[in-house]
């Protein structure tokens, strides 16, 4: 195969790609966050303490996380045809990647909120807030590095699982890869396509982690870290720290 | 760093006998697998409106379950708890979500924490206006107020710094801005200068008290150091397991014999120089301390008295406090001398130096 020949190929494999695993990201994110954040505030000491809720909600995102994509994939035949129309193509392959994507996300969400300090939660209630006041002014925003980590960290898992979504005719990298270069011996398109996966993930993790960092340099940490930092410093050294920033 | 230093501070207090914060029978059990533990038990507070109230006592002793009773971030087993003539234990309800009235009325209860607990994410002036964006506030207004606080505290050119960039006092400073900002009438404060340096804890605590006289504000504090009691307190509490032991105003508590808090406050030390010698405590509160009694005792009976050691301070215009003296010759060759300082109106107590000496006694001397 020439390069002209490769190109189309490829180009419409990235796209591909990038469609489906941006729309299950989108989703992931949209359906995993309330679950994750869910599943803290039902636990045991948590503001909407309800054992049995969290008990129902852990074991379904256990059930969900155990699946191999690709049986997942073929077991919701039925509910992809239901939402989208249709079995094959790219649109139909979202479904079940978003739907696997959905428990994992939330098991990272709710390491990221368990994270977050417990006084800050009892100084927004001495405050007079709720529960949603404490999740929208306080667990989501004082976790939110973790919770971009935790999406750079989907969005790769998610390509990984793309690659399976070519066995329900999708396209993407992955397809490409397995048809061209497993089962036409196209060895040199394979490699392109593996350094094409490589490039992509390194700028997606490095993009998650210059957007956690920044975000993280800017906070810090109001609990005892900078208090450490400050014995070793003293205070002429912190309020320098503040002019640099 | 004094807030509006343009403001005079007035010279006296502005305690009224009105009752702003009041407990009664107030109880904590903890229940964790089938073990209770009683961290409050059965506690009667009354802080008067305008005062600075201190609770005092180790670690365990419940003070930390008793700040968080008051404005019901925990729920108290029994009891009730009225601020401001609200009985808040009434609005609490029966599960543990805050009901929209217990929420209203803890927003008018301001709260500074031992670790600040300042949202790493916001700047200083959003974390300043949090509390007002739950009170539902416009952002202009939100923004104008901040900033006063900010103003008030002495942080007014940090508004746009982020918490981690602030030293430990700053980080207080915006603790209490944002603590003010509901306009409570009470503050509580739980250790708030307890991880801090001695310098810094005594620039917070003088905020603290300037706050109280500008404002009017009640202000309860729990600690565990005796300096802080000293040096901004009205009322004293000693809590020991989850009850409290002892309480007053200080010269209430001086004038209570025996009293641990007032021998903490006001440590006396020193030993008899030799065997056949008296030692007596002296307590001054009252109109008795305006006279030289000391020097009156000397000339009337003609003896030497030496002074070993002395707590004297100003509180209300009056002096108060404690004074150790040794007399000469042993206790039976000093009941007149003795009965002279008790006529005097002092309160006097014989040091007999084979009984040991409390812990907080020791601890409050260091």
């Amino acid at each position: 195969m020439t390069w002209s020949e490769m190109q189309p190929l490829l180009s419409q494999a990235c796209w591909d790609t990038l469609y489906m695993v941006g729309w299950s990201t989108l989703i992931a994110v949209v359906g995993g966050l309330p679950l994750g954040v869910l599943l803290v505030l039902t636990d045991r000491g948590g503001l909407l303490q309800n054992v049995v809720a969290n008990k129902v909600l852990g074991q379904v995102v256990n059930i969900a996380r155990s699946m191999p994509f690709i049986i997942l994939m073929v077991a919701l035949m039925s509910f992809t045809r239901w939402v989208t129309g249709t079995t094959i193509g790219r649109e139909a392959a979202i479904v079940p990647l978003a739907v696997g994507a959905i428990p994992f996300f939330a098991r990272l969400v709710e390491t990221a909120v368990r994270e977050v300090d417990g006084g800050l939660v009892e100084a927004v209630q001495a405050m007079g807030g709720n529960t949603w006041t404490v999740v929208r002014k306080v667990l989501v925003p004082e976790s939110l590095p973790s919770l971009i980590s935790s999406t750079t960290t989907t969005v790769v898992a998610l390509i990984g699982y793309s690659a399976m979504a070519g066995t329900v005719g999708a396209g993407g990298l992955g397809d490409i890869a397995i048809r061209y270069g497993y089962q036409r011996f196209e060895t040199q398109l394979m490699w392109i396509t593996v350094a094409i996966l490589a490039v992509v993930i390194s700028l997606i993790q490095f993009a998650g982690d210059l957007a956690a960092r920044s975000l993280h340099r800017r906070g810090g940490r109001s609990g005892p870290a900078p208090r450490l930092r400050l014995l070793k410093s003293k205070e002429p050294a912190a309020a320098e720290v503040g002019k640099v920033a | 760093m004094h807030p509006c230093p343009g403001t005079p501070t007035p010279a006296h207090s502005t305690v009224t006998e009105t009752h702003v914060i009041t407990t009664s029978g107030l109880t904590k059990v903890y229940r964790s697998r089938g073990r209770e533990v009683t961290a409050l038990d059965g506690v009667d507070l009354h802080v008067r409106e305008g005062e600075v109230y201190g609770v005092i006592g180790q670690s365990g002793a419940g003070k930390s379950s008793l700040i968080r009773c008051i404005n019901l971030l925990e729920r108290p087993t029994s009891g009730t708890v009225t601020v401001a003539g609200q009985d808040l234990t009434a609005l609490a309800g029966r599960g543990p979500r805050a009901g929209r009235e217990l929420r209203q009325a803890r927003s008018r209860i301001g709260m500074v924490f031992q670790h600040f607990n300042l949202l790493s994410s916001r700047t200083v002036r959003d974390n300043v206006e949090l509390p007002l964006e739950i009170l539902g506030k416009s952002g202009k207004e939100r923004s104008r107020r901040a900033l006063e606080l900010l103003d008030l505290v002495g942080l007014a050119d940090k508004a746009g710094a982020y918490p981690a960039q602030l030293s430990g006092g700053q980080k207080q400073r915006v603790g209490i801005a944002r603590a003010l900002a509901g306009d409570p009438k009470v503050l509580l404060s739980d250790e708030a200068t307890s991880a801090l340096d001695p310098e810094t804890t005594r620039s917070i605590l003088q905020l603290l008290r300037d706050l109280n006289r500008q404002l009017g504000l009640t202000v309860l504090l729990i600690t565990h150091e005796m300096d802080v009691v000293k040096s901004i307190c009205d009322s004293a509490a000693l809590m020991e397991q989850g009850r409290v032991v002892e309480s007053g105003t200080v010269s209430e508590l001086l004038a209570t014999p025996g009293s641990q808090l007032a021998a903490a406050l006001f440590p006396v030390d020193g030993a008899a120089s030799g065997e056949d010698r008296t030692v007596v405590d002296v307590t001054f509160h009252g109109e008795a301390a305006t006279q030289p009694v000391i020097s009156q005792l000397a000339r009337t009976y003609n003896i030497d008295i030496s002074i070993l050691g002395a707590a004297i301070d100003t509180v209300g215009g009056l002096q108060v406090g404690r004074m150790r003296i040794e007399l000469p010759g042993r206790y039976e060759d000093n009941v007149v001398p003795i009965g002279f300082l008790r006529e005097q109106g002092l309160q006097i107590d014989v040091v007999d130096h084979t009984a040991p000496e409390t812990l907080l006694v020791k601890e409050g001397a260091q």
